[in-house]
């Protein structure tokens, strides 16, 4: 099975507030997902919709092929989840509250004594193994969290925010604690608004507004969707002249060309295009001192993006 | 799909209710048993009851030999300043009870612990019903220690084992006390669930602790007043007003609880009505009561209390099924 979360025309409302509106969500096996989108955009109450924690007032969900709202205890047994927040008992060592949540996954002694090792292991906290939860970084908080995900073998990783609050140091370990899971197998679905670690590790992301899931695909197929050029290129040349840039523009899929400064041309683009680039320069007359080219980055597509939303509702 | 499948399949719930039951409760024992707040509990518990107790057995010995019922005489006696011990129990208990329900739900809330216990493979149930077992396991270890603690005293202090007929009655008087405990510890955990602030569910529960405490029986006064007006001062007037406030003030769990401490713990109390010179015809007054007439009369009491926990703890049930988690 290659699809493990399916949503169809996923509903829910509080009231009259409609936090969460039709949504059609896939995620697929082994790939790293981020939901992306501002505070109040339905993020989190998919999640808990998604766990079998909230109700959904229409549509339908499936996880590995169960409902959560129907069978929520083999749902919850394969999938893990870090909220936003995560909160441990802090007059408990991390074992003592690891060993909780195995008892309540029903895990033997045994083995739970096993999987929290390995836990501890993966997430670097085993020296901290008998520490009171209370002295604890808010990044080993965050490490600790995934140690208790990572005791019940989940095939699916929910994380709320993960990276919110961590220093760069932590953000970074964090970022690789979840590459090294991505490469077990494991499905990750993350939503976040911290936009550049998104892009690090996510193999696809979803852009969710008022509900709604406007844009889905990964962050090459948004950039050209969102903002119609995904590449941007910096042609470096001693002698800027205007016919140089007449001359760029007039390359194929070339969508903006502008000189940032005397040395420095800023070609925008829908594909890699600096081959022909560096031709059109040279046949106009110009030296090619250097040539380099940037992906085009999560922040500019989401600003860009809800720029043109709150443009069309105003 | 139709409103009847719907029905039909949200019925068929799958596993148990009852998964993960056992962690909770161990979990909530621990930390109950280990928590500061329960050692000044229990230090506080200590003293009232080592004091009253010696009190107690200073009076006995002035006038040993002359009744049957010396350990029950631990329980009861007073002497100023000092009240006896059944009514130091009469609002210790509650306060114990609220303390171990207060922060149950808002504190796992609080700490950002519940979404993700929750997110673990059990339901909502285990986790409420753990809360109240443990709660309840904890009255009851409290409870019976002191209990063992006042015969090993009475054993010390007088020399004289207790008789059948004691322990008996003391032992019913433990359930009630545990039960007492129980009504008060699940008010506790059910403002814990209405509340976000455990010091604003705290105070709600002693809020109402004290309304039945003093305020409840001026109340119940009142109502029988002006429902049962006495016009003609006929005898029957007087006793339908008097008996109407008596059913009132018996909504509160003091009431009961002090009313089972007096059947029990008094076996010369026939009757906790009104009793009228001719329905006493042919009774040995001063006589005591066997055991078995002395719990029938507090049975409905009894009965009360454990009624009244368990439909507070399925209203708490109720709220905390329907709250959502999220903050």
């Amino acid at each position: 099975m290659s699809e493990v979360i399916v949503t169809k025309d996923l509903t829910k409302k509080y009231g009259d507030f409609v936090a969460v509106d039709h949504l059609n969500l896939i995620v697929h096996k082994g790939e790293v997902f981020g939901l992306l989108g501002p505070n109040g955009a339905g993020k989190t109450t998919t999640i808990l919709m998604i766990l079998g924690l909230t109700e959904p007032t229409s549509g339908s969900i499936r996880v590995l092929g169960f409902d959560p709202t129907r069978q929520p205890l083999t749902v919850k047994a394969h999938v893990g989840y870090l909220p936003d927040q995560v909160g441990f008992y802090d007059e408990l060592t991390a074992y003592e509250n690891l060993i909780y949540i195995a008892k309540l996954n029903g895990l033997p002694r045994e083995e739970a004594d096993r999987r929290i090792e390995s836990a501890l292991q993966k997430v670097n906290l085993v020296e901290m193994r008998d520490k009171a939860v209370s002295t604890f970084s808010r990044g080993m908080r965050q490490r600790l969290g995934v140690a208790e995900i990572l005791i019940k073998q989940p095939q699916i990783i929910i994380m709320d925010e993960p990276t919110q609050g961590l220093d760069p140091e932590g953000a970074r370990e964090f970022l690789e604690i979840i590459r090294t899971l991505r490469a077990e197998g494991i499905t990750i679905l993350l939503s976040s608004h911290l936009l550049h670690q998104v892009q690090a590790v996510c193999d696809r992301v979803g852009l969710f507004h008022r509900g709604k899931m406007m844009l889905v695909g990964t962050v090459d197929e948004l950039g050209r969707k969102v903002l119609g050029k995904a590449f941007r290129i910096y042609v470096e040349t001693p002698n800027t002249t205007p016919e140089i840039i007449e001359a760029l523009k007039q390359v194929p899929e070339a969508v903006n060309v502008r000189a940032l400064n005397t040395t420095t041309i800023e070609v925008e683009a829908t594909s890699d295009i600096r081959h022909e680039v560096a031709k059109t320069l040279i046949t106009a007359g110009g030296q090619l001192r250097g040539l380099s080219m940037e992906a085009q980055s999560l922040d500019e597509i989401y600003a860009q993006y809800f720029q043109e939303v709150e443009h069309v509702r105003a | 799909m139709s409103a009847l499948e719907r029905a039909e399949i949200q019925r068929l719930r799958e596993g148990s209710p009852w998964t993960g039951l056992w962690a909770v409760v161990a979990k909530e024992m621990a930390d109950h048993l280990t928590s500061a707040r329960m050692r000044i509990l229990e230090l506080l518990i200590l003293l009232t009851a080592g004091g009253t107790v010696y009190v107690a057995m200073q009076q006995i010995r002035a006038s040993i030999g002359s009744d049957r019922f010396i350990y029950l005489k631990l329980f009861t006696l007073s002497q100023d300043p000092l009240p006896s011990l059944i009514g130091f129990l009469g609002f210790l208990v509650p306060l114990i009870a609220i303390a171990l329900g207060f922060d149950a739900v808002n504190g796992e809330f609080n700490r950002k612990t519940l979404s993700r216990i929750l997110a673990q493979p059990i339901y909502r149930d285990a986790l409420l019903s753990g809360k109240f077992l443990a709660g309840l396991f904890t009255l009851a270890l409290v409870f019976s220690a002191i209990w063992l603690l006042i015969f090993g005293m009475g054993l010390i202090g007088l020399g004289v084992a207790p008789n059948s007929e004691e322990v008996g009655r003391l032992l019913w008087f433990l359930l009630a006390t545990i039960f007492y405990g129980g009504i008060w510890l699940v008010l506790a955990q059910m403002f814990s669930v209405v509340f976000r602030q455990p010091a604003t569910a705290a105070l709600a529960a002693i809020a109402t602790w004290l309304f039945f405490t003093v305020f409840w029986n001026i109340l119940a006064s009142l109502l029988a007043q002006s429902l049962r007006p006495i016009q003609y001062g006929f005898l029957q007037e007087a006793l339908a007003q008097a008996e109407l406030e008596l059913a009132l003030t018996r909504i509160s769990p003091n009431t009961l609880y002090a009313e089972i401490a007096i059947a029990l713990l008094n076996p010369t109390v026939r009757s906790l009505g009104f009793v009228l010179p001719f329905q006493l015809e042919g009774a040995i007054l001063g006589t005591p009561l066997p055991l078995h007439q002395s719990v029938l009369l507090i049975w409905p009491h009894l009965t009360g209390l454990i009624a009244a926990t368990i439909l507070l703890f399925a209203l708490a049930y109720v709220l905390f099924q329907r709250q959502e988690i999220r903050a």
